[in-house]
């Protein structure tokens, strides 16, 4: 046991000190002209780069390329891998190539929507961030540089409305990225671990557990017996295979990112991820809420009047509610655990000056790494967690739904 | 505030939104027939083997007890029974020592008795025969002291006989 945690320890330190070393010397120029070897090290930008998603799936110094599928009104459909715009390892991924309008900045596709762009693959020169007065908003806007001119970049289409600076751009992304790829593994993954645990099981009938089976059973007894039984009765049945699947898939997810040195997918912590997981919860409970249900929501009984009429407009709006708070839990938990972890790493070079200060490096990384280490226990503690409280809270919301009227 | 505009976690594109929709959904269907269903079907025909298997050991448990009380009782009553044989036993064997004692006893004095009887007779006997000699002995003696013999010896044999039974010898 001793041997084991230590062996634990020992391939953290190895894979941190890695990732630390990549870190050190690809800090890159971050967009501005001055080609310095020694640019400062900006703490916040490195972790909110490393939890974002991205068209490569970067894996210490390789960029493994993913399918890009790509749509623009104007233009129709393209579906390439994102290795042809040839991401440069020293650019966190920034492509050397643009192709058919198309832009790799840091991993993540862009589309020149200038109709003078060429659209065939042409070789670009750098692509540069700049903050600019959009409408009387300041915003992020970024450039590719061709042929001495300046073209301007749009970022994919997003669902928050301009809320968090996105919005309907000249393009769609529907591209296997890092966190599609990270989610499509997991879930084949867990599908093979379970359905070869089933065939256990009846291959075994009557038989003691044995091997992955002992893993998984507790879990799945766990959220049985805790979660579903207690919350839906004589129903349980019914609900079991949902509770089930959010459960794995939260946990199977929030567990795939922190496995250190293979990509640190935060696919639990992107909102595009727990907004679906919100909206399939928001439906399976809408739609099999009852009479008792829909009664206590539109016209609560046993209430005078005039309060039915605060409660009924209270109710509606809690049924959106607990689903969007579901959606932010999940991914404010994650995200947060994923932003830590990335800037206790960052500290290193923060210290270090970027490589300048190799001995105050070496110092700082011994204190970051027992810092990350620490976080990442609890983050494995906060992955089961989250997990367990997302299926709780929803089986909550189903027992509330499908309840029998009692009074 | 420039790594705000790569920062998609918070921005939710409609690809990552399409493919998690569609994964999820495959992912929930897939476990659920051939995952799920199955070993909570598995879970509970196995929670209902090891409940039939804990009954049943129960049951039997208590089947043992139960012969095991009987048997206890049987062997107190054959302790018993052997008991009262034994008192039984010695008591009769007491009783016939006792009698078989009493009857050697009486027998004995009977036997006692019986002699005393018989050498009361032969004694009498004895006394008449030395008191018929004794009666010869004195006249012979007399005959011999005077030297002469007596007339009507038989008249003088009668009358010392006479003197002699009139003697109470004891």
């Amino acid at each position: 046991m001793l041997k084991k945690i230590l062996s634990i320890i020992l391939l953290s330190m190895f894979v941190f000190g890695l990732n630390a070393q990549e870190h050190g010397s690809h800090e890159s120029p971050n967009g501005d002209e001055s080609h310095d070897s020694h640019h400062a090290f900006d703490p916040a930008e490195s972790a909110f780069h490393h939890i974002s998603n991205h068209n490569v799936y970067s894996i210490g110094p390789w960029n493994i390329p993913l399918p890009c599928i790509l749509y623009a009104p104007e233009e129709g459909w393209s579906m390439f891998m994102s290795g042809v715009f040839e991401p440069s390892a020293e650019h966190h991924g920034t492509g050397h190539k643009a192709y058919k309008k198309y832009v790799l900045d840091k991993g993540i596709v862009k589309h020149v929507a200038d109709p003078s762009f060429p659209s065939e693959e042409v070789e670009i020169e750098d692509v540069v961030t700049r903050e600019e007065m959009v409408d009387g908003k300041k915003k992020d806007v970024s450039y590719v540089k061709y042929n001495g001119k300046e073209y301007k970049l749009d970022s994919k289409s997003t669902m928050d409305g301009g809320v968090f600076g996105g919005g309907i751009t000249s393009f769609y992304d529907f591209s296997i990225t890092k966190n599609v790829a990270g989610m499509m593994l997991v879930a084949l993954f867990l599908m093979w671990v379970f359905i070869r645990v089933a065939r256990t099981y009846k291959e075994r009938e009557g038989k003691a557990p044995k091997g992955i089976q002992n893993f998984l059973e507790p879990l799945f007894l766990f959220i049985q017996d805790e979660v579903t039984k207690p919350f839906l009765g004589d129903k349980w049945e019914k609900y079991n295979p949902f509770l089930m699947t959010l459960f794995f898939f939260i946990l199977g997810l929030n567990l795939f990112g922190q496995i250190p040195f293979f990509g640190g997918s935060n696919i639990t912590g992107n909102l595009a991820v727990t907004m679906v997981l919100a909206i399939v919860t928001f439906f399976v409970v809408n739609l099999n809420g009852n009479k008792n249900y829909w009664e206590h929501v539109l016209w609560m009984p046993g209430v005078p009047a005039w309060v039915k009429t605060i409660l009924t407009p209270v109710e509606i709006m809690s049924m959106f509610i607990k689903p969007m708070t579901l959606m932010l839990r999940l991914f404010a938990n994650i995200v947060a655990g994923h932003i830590v972890i990335a800037i206790f790493i960052g500290l290193i070079f923060v210290f270090g000056k970027s490589g300048q200060l190799v001995g105050a490096s070496y110092g700082t990384s011994i204190v970051s790494m027992l810092l990350a280490m620490f976080m990442m226990s609890l983050e494995i503690l906060v992955a089961f967690v989250q997990a367990y409280v997302f299926t709780i809270l929803t089986a909550s919301y189903l027992s509330a739904a499908t309840e029998e009227a009692h009074h | 505030m420039i790594f705000l505009l790569d920062f998609n976690p918070i921005k939710p594109d409609f690809g990552l939104f399409f493919w998690s929709l569609l994964t999820f959904l495959i992912f929930w269907i897939v476990m659920a027939k051939f995952a799920f269903r199955p070993i909570a079907n598995a879970l509970k025909k196995r929670a209902a083997h090891i409940q039939d298997a804990l009954d049943a050991s129960k049951k039997a448990r208590q089947e043992m007890e139960k012969l095991k009380s009987e048997n206890e009782k049987l062997l107190e009553e054959a302790r018993k029974e052997r008991a009262t044989i034994l008192q039984e036993a010695k008591e009769q064997s007491n009783s016939i020592i006792n009698e078989a004692r009493d009857k050697a006893k009486s027998e004995a004095n009977k036997i006692v008795e019986n002699a005393k009887l018989e050498i009361e007779k032969e004694k009498l006997t004895a006394i008449k025969a030395v008191k018929q000699n004794v009666g010869l002995i004195a006249v012979d003696l007399t005959e011999k002291l005077l030297g002469k013999q007596l007339d009507s010896k038989e008249e003088q044999v009668k009358f010392v006989q006479a003197q002699i039974d009139k003697l109470h010898l004891n």
